[in-house]
């Protein structure tokens, strides 16, 4: 019998056997997708057609001063349709759904982008849409959730587990365990089983193919780091993916919380707290005990507290293709900070590690070499989290008379 | 030999009744209380379930027994070790169920060396395809432990031959779409289900997810050699307690 969608040691498909007809299908739609020109000139279509595509990539000129050593640039997934790069992948997958004439999709969500993108995308496609999200992301993302009802889509808020993405996820495997036939399940990362890790990176790379061409154009030369958060590592893997055959090096940042050594993170890669596993029908590194039983991850990001990780990074860490590195919640803040005060671009907490990281680097690096920075998303969606991190005592007041309103 | 006992137990009686326990839910002792009550009231073979933090094939009623046991800090290895208590003091076979999780992390060869001191017969491990199970085959038959593999409705006939080629036992065929513990209608598409089930393979035939009563099981009878009861035992015993389960089991198995 065949092993499918390894990428070295990682990846597979550990699937209840309920659900292995529905992943041939998806499969094979997929590869003939894959192997039609058609469907991705039609693709890039509808991306400048309703995205932002091709997002520009903004020379932070500020910044750049500002650390004194590489010149730093930022791809700007921000500017995408609802706000994050998830877009890209969202309406990828909503093309697959058309040909395989099903009606209903149904997706996870942690920070609320990709529900948010599957509700839009639901909407515009005519689908049914149920959105699965754990307590804790309904209640620290609440615009999102906002949006996704005004959307038409049923946001079910789960409460088992530890009530994040993790949990999210495992509700939607049960959901589609029962409606294979009329439902697909928009998985919103590059994780999972077998096509999914590949399958939404080939969306996602939209973003480092034009990262590519925009640089030889605008430069006539590539940079020399790229930078970009990891979640599940979907937008990670969309820009390196523009790089991989170059000699530029690729750094993926990941949620070192409270700090590495404090336990409370969510550092699959760059940390010695994680061990290979299996769950979530595919085998990389996930926080777990010796037991093999899951652990609770903390971020300030709600996008990249997950307790795995694409099983591809996991592959191209082993092989030493892709540094990975850490940022802790206050340095996040305080990048978020100055990047908004410097060049007036707004980063989702998500993407800041990315912003967090290169900062520390920036001013090591030479005049002459080049920093992109992917920025995967805008913050407006944190209002809630950047306002008490800042602890801003306008918006509190304002909190408090809002709600004075309500009660009246 | 798990395959041998069947089919013994099958020239006396013509349908056996599997039932399912999350070990460690409610606690190791009430497990223990169980599994005693269930062998003393004429069940033929027992799943214990391993608990696992991500159970994805699983509906409400077991994944809640599985996130309780391990709140109440129930390891593997205290698992393991019940495995082993149960197979010693009482007659019938016993099966680990888990997810793969479990395996890789103990070893998968350990895992099974592990069973085979213990006294266990085999494993259900739902997340793992063949595709993904050379280790754990190799594994389990150096041991003489059955792999149970399982059937879908949504199988395709060429599919459940080469699943038929790598199980052992039995082979476990959920009845529906869905997860443990929802509603099944037990009517001809089942029988049928359960005919394309018999042309893959020899080996006995079990039927779960959503048999919850003596109608399930009699409507079952002459159709699966196993009928299997999950979720419905543990809604009995966390509503009547652990004497109306008894009571509940041998109406099932009795005449
Ligand atoms: C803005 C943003 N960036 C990054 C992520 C992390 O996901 P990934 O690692 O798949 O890009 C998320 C996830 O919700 C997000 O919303």
């Amino acid at each position: 019998m065949i092993k499918r969608g390894y990428y070295g040691n990682f990846g597979g498909a550990f699937l209840p056997e309920i659900l292995v007809a529905t992943f041939d299908e998806l499969e094979g739609v997929y590869n003939d997708a894959r192997n039609d020109p058609r469907f991705w000139h039609d693709y890039e279509l509808l991306m400048s057609s309703y995205s932002c595509r091709p997002t520009p990539i903004t020379y932070a000129q500020n910044l750049t001063s500002h650390f004194g050593g590489a010149r730093i640039f930022i791809k700007r997934e921000d500017l995408n349709h609802t706000g994050a790069h998830k877009a890209n992948n969202v309406m990828g997958q909503g093309l697959l759904v058309k040909r395989m004439g099903k009606t209903r999709v149904i997706a996870e969500t942690g920070a609320g982008q990709h529900g948010v993108a599957t509700a839009t995308m639901a909407a515009r496609f005519g689908f049914d849409c149920t959105i699965y999200m754990g307590e804790v992301d309904v209640e620290r993302q609440r615009p999102n959730v906002f949006w996704m009802e005004q959307l038409g889509a049923t946001v079910v808020p789960v409460t088992d587990g530890s009530r994040i993405l993790k949990d999210a996820i495992n509700e939607a495997f049960r959901d589609w365990v029962t409606n294979m036939d009329s439902t697909h399940y928009v998985l919103g990362t590059a994780c999972g089983p077998h096509p999914f890790p590949e399958m939404v990176s080939w969306f996602q790379s939209i973003i480092g193919k034009e990262a590519r061409r925009q640089f030889m154009e605008r430069e006539g030369r590539l940079p020399s780091r790229v930078f970009a958060c990891v979640g599940g590592g979907s937008n990670a893997m969309g820009v390196f993916s523009g790089f991989f055959d170059d000699d530029v090096e690729l750094v993926g940042v990941e949620a070192a919380g409270r700090g590495l050594d404090s336990g409370e993170h969510a550092s699959r890669l760059c940390s010695n707290d994680a061990s290979v596993g299996v769950a979530q029908g595919y085998k990389t590194y996930f926080l777990q005990d010796d037991d093999g039983q899951m652990k609770e991850t903390h971020s300030i990001a709600a996008g990249l507290d997950y307790v795995g990780v694409s099983p591809i990074l996991s592959d191209l860490k082993e092989k030493g293709r892709v540094r990975f590195e850490g940022a802790t919640d206050r340095e996040v803040i305080e990048a978020l900070r100055l990047t908004m005060k410097k060049e007036g671009v707004i980063p989702a907490l998500e993407s800041a590690h990315a912003f967090a990281r290169a900062f520390k680097e920036a001013p090591e690096m030479a005049a002459d070499e080049i920093i992109l920075i992917n920025q995967s998303g805008r913050g407006d969606k944190d209002i809630f989290t950047i306002a008490d991190a800042f602890d801003d005592p306008k918006w509190k007041r304002f909190i408090v008379e809002k709600a004075k309103q309500y009660h009246a | 030999m798990l395959e041998t006992y069947i089919r013994s137990r099958l020239a006396e009686k013509k349908i056996l009744l599997m039932t399912h326990i999350v070990i460690g839910y409610p606690t190791l002792e009430i497990s223990m209380e169980i599994v005693r009550t269930m062998v003393a009231a004429g069940v033929d073979l027992m799943e214990l379930q391993i608990p696992f933090s991500e159970p994805i094939a699983d509906g409400p009623v077991i994944l809640k027994a599985n996130q309780q046991a391990l709140a109440n800090g129930v390891t593997v290895g205290q698992c393991l070790d019940f495995g082993r208590r149960v197979a010693r003091q009482f007659p019938i076979p016993f099966l680990y169920m888990t997810y793969y999780n479990i395996l890789f992390k103990h070893g998968v060869d350990r895992f099974a060396d592990d069973m085979l001191e213990a006294g266990l017969q085999g494993a259900i491990v739902p997340d793992l395809p063949p595709e993904e199970a050379a280790d754990y085959l190799d594994a389990m038959s150096r041991n003489e432990l059955s792999p149970i593999f399982i059937y879908s409705p949504t199988t395709s006939e060429a599919r459940m031959n080469t699943i038929a080629r790598v199980a052992d036992g039995f082979v476990y065929c959920v009845a529906r779409k869905g997860v443990t513990g929802d509603q099944t209608e037990f009517s001809r598409q089942i029988g049928d289900y359960l005919g394309r089930c018999r042309e893959a393979t020899h080996l006995p035939l079990a039927l779960g997810f959503g048999v919850k009563d003596k109608t399930d099981v009699d409507f079952l009878t002459g159709k699966a050699d196993i009928a299997v009861i999950g979720s419905q035992t543990l809604r009995v015993v966390e509503n009547q307690g652990i004497g109306a389960m008894g009571q509940f089991i041998r109406q099932v198995v009795g005449g």
